[in-house]
């Protein structure tokens, strides 16, 4: 910092350095600026994944990867991506990076991959991927836009294991596959709610969940 | 005649009992997005129906003589497997059919264009179109099936956003708390719905 040359502008973010704004990029999808809950990105396989916590984990982890990588690629050639064509150009992007999750999946984690069916191929119609790569990683540098991916990828995971970890409970009575409510309490008379495992016990549960996280941090929607 | 009613039950079960939007999910962001005006889900429920019709069946081709493990056999090369580049052809061929969807309608019916020609563009990233396009691959449909199902597929998405946008219409002279504004009811409502399509479920054919 001796020489005027060298000399870093004070308002420029410093590269790998997690100061407070580069923390908020991170941390903000979390709860206030939540894909789901608030953006309104990515429902359709946050529900259908929610079964069970096994699927939803994984398919919040291949998301999270996806939008990671999509982010650096799209932020890397953001300067030479022609405005015109930029949709296909990022459609491309993301198909391919979603190929190569899908060809992992099949290769270690097969059951899984089985389970999750079409909904691994459905990540590219996400709407997380193409609203984070127009939003944030065509106007912003790699790193920045890496954590901007992490941060709305974790984000959408933990809507996915609070939803499937409600979903399994009530509906199955298992978390991870493992029973969890008593043999004793089932002759009592206690019954797994089969409308949980159902489509509309995921759309109901994903209302109450997005009316508790609204009501907590105050967001209001214009109608 | 036999085959004409199997692909008759295809069609009432992909519209009613298996709708791809409330039990599959699929198409749920521009359901969400596009469904507070009724004109709006008419125009954009057109546009699906009219996308699925087209891409479903120029997959099933592209699938059935191109990607298919066995696929290149007509070109001398049965040992050839592409089923690994399925994603990004389907998607691909998708994007295309939807610009040209636009020229098209452009050219011949401006009318029609100014309705629908905001949401030409969003049918790209639906995922009911690409949904369905992967279900026919997965489930081994042969090209009549595809066909009836792009078609059904998309008037049971259609007729779901037309009846939430009615819904919603309703919804704005009701006092919903504030927290429950906007997606938090509107998920409620079609979660009731989704209970209600359940009905069709006992349904033979």
């Amino acid at each position: 910092m001796s020489s005027p040359a060298t000399e870093v502008k004070s308002d420029a973010p410093p590269l790998f350095v997690f100061d407070k704004k580069t923390r908020r990029i991170v941390t903000d999808p979390f709860s206030e600026n939540n894909p789901i809950t608030v953006q309104v990105l990515g429902i359709c396989s946050a529900l259908a994944v929610t079964t069970q916590m096994s699927t939803a984990l994984v398919m919040a982890s291949a998301v999270t990867a996806v939008v990671c990588g999509s982010n650096v690629v799209i932020s890397l050639i953001r300067n030479w991506i022609p405005p015109q064509i930029r949709i296909v150009v990022q459609l491309s992007v993301i198909a391919s990076l979603v190929i190569i999750v899908d060809q992992f999946l099949q290769a270690y984690l097969f059951d899984v991959s089985k389970q999750l069916s079409v909904f691994v191929g459905l990540i590219i119609t996400n709407c997380i991927l193409m609203g984070r790569a127009e939003a944030f990683a065509m106007a912003n540098p790699p790193w920045q836009s890496f954590l901007d991916g992490l941060g709305n990828g974790l984000g959408y995971g933990i809507i996915l294991v609070t939803i499937s970890f409600f979903r399994e409970l009530l509906g199955s009575g298992k978390l991870f596959g493992f029973k969890l409510v008593p043999a004793a309490l089932y002759e009592a008379g206690y019954a797994n709610m089969g409308l949980m495992v159902l489509a509309p016990g995921a759309f109901i549960l994903l209302g109450l969940l997005i009316w508790a996280q609204r009501t907590y941090t105050g967001f209001v929607e214009e109608t | 005649m036999e085959a004409l009613t199997d692909l008759l039950s295809l069609a009432v079960r992909s519209i009613f009992v298996e709708n791809i939007l409330l039990s599959f999910f699929l198409g749920m962001c521009s359901f969400l997005a596009c469904s507070k005006k009724v004109e709006t889900a008419l125009g954009l429920g057109a546009a699906v129906i009219f996308v699925l019709t087209i891409t479903t069946p120029a997959n099933w081709l592209l699938d059935n003589f191109l990607l298919k493990e066995g696929a290149l056999s007509w070109a001398g090369m049965p040992e050839v497997d592409l089923s690994f580049l399925s994603f990004i052809t389907f998607i691909a061929v998708i994007a295309a059919m939807v610009q040209l969807v636009e020229m098209i309608i452009d050219r011949f019916s401006p009318a029609l264009y100014n309705q629908l020609g905001i949401f030409l563009p969003l049918i790209a990233v639906n995922c009911a179109i690409l949904g369905a396009s992967l279900f026919m691959q997965e489930r081994e449909y042969n090209f009549a099936e595809a066909c009836v199902f792009g078609t059904s597929s998309g008037t049971g998405w259609a007729l779901a956003i037309i009846a939430m946008s009615a819904i919603r219409y309703k919804m704005r002279y009701s006092h919903v708390p504030n927290g429950l504004k906007g997606l938090g009811i509107t998920m409620l409502m079609t979660g009731l719905m989704a209970i209600a399509f359940l009905a069709f479920g006992g349904i033979e054919l």
